[in-house]
């Protein structure tokens, strides 16, 4: 079942363009059943998860490599898992009514189930390299989103840098999965999460983590990588709610909560880990203040969040791992509703731009009830799901020194001003800029209403009642990843105790913030909030283009005689650098025994051969190339190969007529290069001459393996019953080889009387004549 | 005649090269002629010269008489002049057909032809 959950995604992913181009607008309502169903599944999952009943299977890939088909839900799993098909449902049925009819929308539904597939698939995956696939597979469908929108630069380069940045942190990521599988001697991961011991005493435990962090860190958008995160808001509304606010980004967030029982507990990951979340959670949140797009607000708060949940992992306590969990899933809730309410009200109003909002809540009073319910639990005001997690993550930070409670509450408070800045002042307060409305703004179709309303719902819902959870989900979450049994208790109400004035000390200081919005964004303006690695990534890729431009030209010029020349150099070097390495000492004893007439034989040929080369007329050379080849036929006659002789005489009559004829039709001889070339050719043939010469003589004095020539002299006559060897050679023990040399020869043949024949350039040409003339005949 | 037809091959290859390092198309071809009968020779070189005593098995004889040339290059090599005539063959008609085409047989102004 668990692997039918997985598998349907994808099922579904295919048939998407079908069922839309019969289901037309209504076909989110429909493809949302799968989604739906699949989050009935997992919560009927999490009953057995409290007795101790994982679900897991396993088929076989690759023994040899350790490759398996590995499924397993546990608790941390499921809480990953129901915050993708349950906000994927509500994505489904949104997109619907955000696109209407007016995009490809079969093609949308097709990467975002997809997606969706994938995303399952990294969350159960139970073998590394199986979450790899699948990790990349949430990359590749990504890339895909992004640029649903393909007739937009803008959207096809923020695509583009999505992947590259993911692509290549997951790359990194593999190489960590490897090392890991090899000190730990397994890629299942539940069998690798019982040798935390083992891994982190391991000399390479820090180049493990190392490689492992920057594949979780690229995904859920961490300093220095978050830069691409808020550029990916290129993408359609839908797809940044659901892949880069709720689920994708948090693939990341989940691989650290995984592996934390293995690579967690050292002082360098509570550094690193929890320093970066930190930095992020900060950063994220500072770099939000100059902005004024709604979509670019929530990219750079969902940044803060991502931040936070890092670092929670990073603390590593019990507590720490509670609020990460409870933060994951309140942050899922309030940013998608957010997400959503934004492409709700870009739709209706056609901007997104925060300072010409206002007043919204009487013409669209759904989505502001689900956006200021959302809104709330985001600014963690009591008893809202946000405050739970809020209370949790500060108790942590606490447990943990001044100083951590101290970035936590700065993180809070930067979620607060934002909170309110999206999700509160677009409905409930006067714009700042008069915009003339282009049309009656009105509330959003149902099927963008259900998804604000649902979630938002939640948000109060699970912060009234918080042991819903916690007594299911979180608890099994936290027994997955801290590898022991835990119970979670949980209540809305803690009392008043030191977290708590914080919580309202923070909440006190965002509404602060908020009332002196106008005054920060006009200080914001003048001090430009940028930091990252964009331009970094600019002009890396940038430089790639450059560097393959030059290789290009420089290695694919074009020109004949340099190809040659770069091949031939690279031989000699290397049959030189073998010679040399062979030592070429000892030279084979060679007869000086020689008579007048091959001697004769040998000046004729190169003479020949000579002339060939230096004649200024076409005849003239091919008659030397001939007498050339006459003068190789005589020396197979004189050392016993008659047949070779009688082949290469006929064909080199013939070859010499063929020279004749086609020469006939071809140019005078040129003399095109300049001397200074023609002096670097002659220097490139004697080196390439004096080599093989070099070459020839040590290969006759070389015999490696023995020959097998004796074979065929002693069974010629015995097996195939014929005297003369070479001819016994050719066509029965290797019969083959001459079927195929027949063959060449006949596909050679054929080219020939192809290109003699071919007339392209006059066919054409008649065509487009005979076509002028009906059409003159029609006119007349 | 060992001492020899190294130098013979070192030449032939030296000419081949020099011929196919040229621009004109019709230049090349006759490199491509020279290379193959360099190559032939090396060969057939190689594996031991032994005069006159071709690898035939006289009527009057149930086995070849040692010392004899070796049969297996040479085969190789019968195998190798046809197909370096089927080789010749194609590209003859190729610079033809290029050069009735584009009007040179100038290898430079032949690579921009595609553009």
């Amino acid at each position: 079942m668990l692997i039918v959950a997985v598998i349907s995604g994808f099922g579904l992913a295919f048939l998407a363009p079908t069922i839309c181009r019969f289901a037309k607008q209504k076909s989110g309502w429909w493809l949302a059943i799968l989604p739906v169903f699949l989050t009935l599944y997992f919560l009927t999952l999490l009953p057995g998860l409290a007795s101790g009943q994982i679900p897991a299977l396993s088929y076989e890939w690759s023994k040899e490599l350790g490759l398996t088909f590995a499924f397993r839900a546990d608790g941390l799993s499921l809480a990953f898992a129901l915050l993708v098909s349950g906000i994927g449902a509500l994505v489904a049925i949104y997109a619907s009514g955000y696109f209407g009819n007016k995009a490809p929308i079969g093609r949308f539904y097709l990467w975002l189930f997809f997606f969706m597939a994938s995303m399952l698939g990294v969350v159960f995956s139970d073998n590394l390299i199986l979450l790899f696939v699948f990790w990349e597979l949430t990359s590749l469908s990504s890339f895909m989103l992004i640029g649903f929108e393909q007739e937009r630069e803008e959207a096809r380069a923020a695509a583009i840098q999505a992947l590259l940045v993911t692509g290549s942190g997951g790359l990194v990521m593999l190489a960590g999965f490897v090392l890991l599988g090899q000190i730990g001697g397994t890629l299942e991961l539940s069998a690798l999460l019982l040798k935390g011991e083992s891994v982190s005493t391991h000399p390479l435990y820090l180049a493990v983590l190392i490689l492992i962090l920057i594949g979780a860190f690229t995904k859920s958008a961490q300093v220095p990588f978050h830069f691409w995160l808020p550029n990916a808001m290129q993408a359609p509304t839908p797809v940044s709610t659901y892949l880069h606010a709720a689920t994708m980004v948090k693939a990341g967030v989940y691989l650290l909560a995984r592996l934390s029982l293995v690579l967690g507990g050292s002082s360098f990951w509570f550094w690193a880990v929890g320093g970066i979340g930190a930095l992020t959670m900060i950063l994220g949140g500072y770099l939000a203040f100059s902005q004024t797009d709604l979509k670019r607000y929530l990219a750079y708060s969902t940044i803060s969040a991502l931040g936070s949940l890092v670092m929670a992992i990073g603390i590593g306590s019990e507590t720490a791992l509670k609020a990460m969990v409870l933060f994951l899933l309140a942050h899922g809730l309030y940013k998608g509703t957010l997400f959503l309410v934004t492409g709700a009200i870009d739709h209706e109003c056609k901007t997104r731009d925060v300072r010409e909002l206002g007043g919204l809540w009487r013409s669209m009073p759904y989505n502001a009830a689900g956006s200021t319910l959302a809104a709330l639990s985001m600014a963690g005001v009591p008893l809202f799901f946000g405050f739970v997690a809020k209370e949790y993550l500060y108790e942590a930070a606490y447990k943990v020194g001044a100083f951590w409670i101290s970035l936590a509450i700065i993180g809070a408070l930067l979620n607060v001003f934002i909170a309110f800045r999206v999700g509160i002042e677009p409905f409930w307060l006067p714009s700042q800029i008069e915009v003339k409305p282009s049309k009656h703004v009105h509330e959003a179709p149902w099927s963008m209403r259900i998804g604000p309303l649902i979630l938002g719902g939640l948000s109060l819902l699970l912060g009234l009642f918080p042991q819903i959870l916690g007594r299911s989900i979180v608890s099994s979450a936290l027994t997955a990843a801290l590898g022991r049994p835990v119970e979670v208790k949980l209540a809305a109400w803690h009392g008043v105790n030191d977290i708590f004035l914080l919580s309202l000390l923070t909440l006190g200081l965002g509404v602060g913030l908020f009332a002196v919005r106008q005054d920060l964004q006009r200080i914001a303006e003048k001090v430009s909030l940028r930091w990252g690695l964009d331009g970094l990534y600019k002009r890396s890729l940038d430089f790639l283009f450059t560097l393959a431009g030059f290789q290009t030209r420089t290695l694919q010029h074009g020109y004949l005689r340099y190809y040659l020349i770069t091949i031939i150099v690279a031989v000699v070097a290397i049959t030189a650098g073998g010679l040399w390495r062979w030592g070429g000492g000892t030279l084979p004893y060679l007869s000086w025994d020689i008579y007048f007439y091959e001697l004769g034989i040998a000046v004729i040929i190169v003479l020949s051969a000579f002339m060939a080369t230096l004649s200024r007329s076409r005849l003239g050379a091919v008659a030397a190339l001939g007498v050339a080849g006459y003068g190789v036929a005589s020396i197979y006659l004189l050392f016993g190969a008659p047949d070779l002789a009688m082949t290469q005489f006929l064909i080199e009559s013939l070859t010499v007529v063929l020279f004749v004829l086609a020469f006939y039709h071809l140019p005078n001889f040129a003399q095109l290069t300049p001397k200074r070339e023609r002096l670097r050719d002659v220097f490139i043939a004697l080196i390439t001459g004096g080599l093989m010469t070099i070459f020839v003589f040590v290969a006759s004095g070389i015999q490696i393996h023995p020959t097998i020539s004796p074979f065929f002299v002693e069974n010629s006559l015995p097996l195939a019953h014929g005297r003369n060897i070479v001819n016994v050679i050719l066509v029965d023990f290797r019969g083959l080889d001459t079927l195929g040399e027949i063959t060449v020869l006949a596909i050679a043949g054929l080219g020939v009387f192809a290109l003699l024949k071919l007339r392209l350039d006059l066919r054409t040409a008649k065509g487009k004549k005979s076509a002028e003339e009906i059409a003159k005949g029609g006119d007349q | 005649m060992e001492m020899v037809l190294p130098f013979v091959i070192g030449s032939l290859y030296a000419m081949a090269i020099y011929m196919l390092l040229r621009r004109s198309l019709v230049k090349l071809l006759i490199g491509l002629g020279l290379l193959s009968h360099a190559s032939n020779l090396l060969i057939f070189t190689a594996s031991g010269l032994t005069r006159f005593k071709a690898p035939v098995i006289p009527m009057t004889a149930e086995q070849l008489q040692s010392p004899h040339a070796d049969p297996l290059p040479q085969a190789l090599i019968l195998t190798a002049i046809v197909i370096s005539f089927g080789v010749t063959a194609f590209a003859l008609a190729l610079a033809y057909r290029a050069y009735r085409s584009v009007n040179t047989d100038d290898l430079d102004q032949m690579k921009s032809t595609d553009a």
